[in-house]
């Protein structure tokens, strides 16, 4: 048996329905495990559900910031091995310029959220002894900050120390959480900066900051969830997973 | 829209770069102090001020002051 194999797990993706989420569901299902979609679109989540390998993977519309969808969710999951968050939103704001509504927003949904729907989860005992959660932070706001966009960077330290405490309190009950950081991964929510920075931003910034001379790509991120995901990790637990191209070597 | 105003607004998006520095004819990418910060403070301040949402592509496609607070208008 491959001991990435994910076949016989049943793996709820968050924030499926675009970008670094799509990415993971695809190499989840390649890799055999059966997936559930979860996002707020329904239309572009049966976009990434066509191309999905393998049967049975299935979609539930719920918007994780609203406590009512958290709750539907949690009551009619089935039994998991496997949740990969990766719904999040950007927040491109200079400090001067915030304000609690936007602050509040952006928390709630990058990890308020995510501490919400694990304890319902783990309360409802659909996460059990052999589970593996990974949360997708990033390399800005773990390890280094990112001018511009600090309350999205305050999001992200918060995903990283709530996954350490979270990995050692559920270690007893043989629950693992890891997150995985990756550096730019050119998406949606990168478009924004580019907005900014002009056209030439990816490949300036490709050059100068990244030594693999490339950007992330979804498919990158999906194999290091497949892993975390899998029987190949058993014995890993509480670790950032940087996928950055060499971004945090210089 | 009142320009005197929308300099003023614009101008306290910087803070090194002197008042004086801030006509209706300013190039504005052309400050020193002009970078991707002050581009989206600019972004933010019209947002906040004006209720209106500009993008960076509309800053690189305008080159004075005027010209900007004229595109805003027409927002």
């Amino acid at each position: 048996m491959n001991p990435f194999s994910l076949e016989g797990k049943t793996i709820l993706v968050t924030g499926a329905s675009s970008g670094i989420g799509r990415g993971i569901a695809i190499a989840c299902a390649k890799m055999g495990g059966t997936v559930i979609l979860n996002g707020r679109n329904e239309e572009r989540l049966q976009e990434t559900l066509s191309v999905l390998e393998g049967k049975n993977h299935q979609i539930l519309v719920g918007d994780l910031s609203k406590q009512e969808d958290l709750q539907r969710m949690a009551d009619t999951l089935p039994e998991l091995q496997g949740w990969v968050n990766s719904a999040g939103i950007p927040k491109v704001c200079p400090i001067k310029h915030f304000d609690r509504k936007d602050v509040e927003e952006i928390f709630n949904v990058n990890i308020t959220s995510t501490m919400l729907l694990l304890s319902m989860l783990v309360k409802k005992k659909k996460l059990k002894r052999g589970a593996s959660v990974v949360l997708i932070s990033a390399v800005t706001g773990a390890f280094v900050g990112s001018k511009g966009d600090t309350s999205y960077c305050a999001t992200k330290g918060a995903v990283n120390g709530f996954m350490k405490g979270a990995a050692l309190e559920l270690a007893p009950q043989g629950i693992r959480i890891n997150s995985i950081n990756p550096g730019l991964v050119p998406t949606s929510i990168l478009n924004l900066a580019n907005d900014i920075a002009g056209e030439e931003h990816h490949t300036e910034i490709m050059l100068e900051r990244y030594p693999m001379k490339r950007l992330g790509t979804p498919e990158d991120i999906g194999n290091g969830a497949v892993y975390l995901l899998s029987d190949a990790s058993s014995w890993v637990t509480g670790t950032n997973l940087v996928i950055d191209g060499g971004y945090l070597l210089n | 829209m009142d320009i005197k105003e929308f300099i003023e607004n614009f101008a306290g998006e910087f803070d090194e770069t002197p008042m004086d520095s801030f006509t209706p004819d300013t190039d504005y990418k052309q400050l020193d102090e002009w970078n991707s910060l002050t581009a989206l403070s600019i972004v933010a301040m019209v947002d906040e001020v004006y209720n209106k949402t500009i993008t960076g592509a509309d800053l690189r496609n305008h080159t004075t002051i005027q010209e900007l607070a004229d595109f805003i208008e027409t927002k």
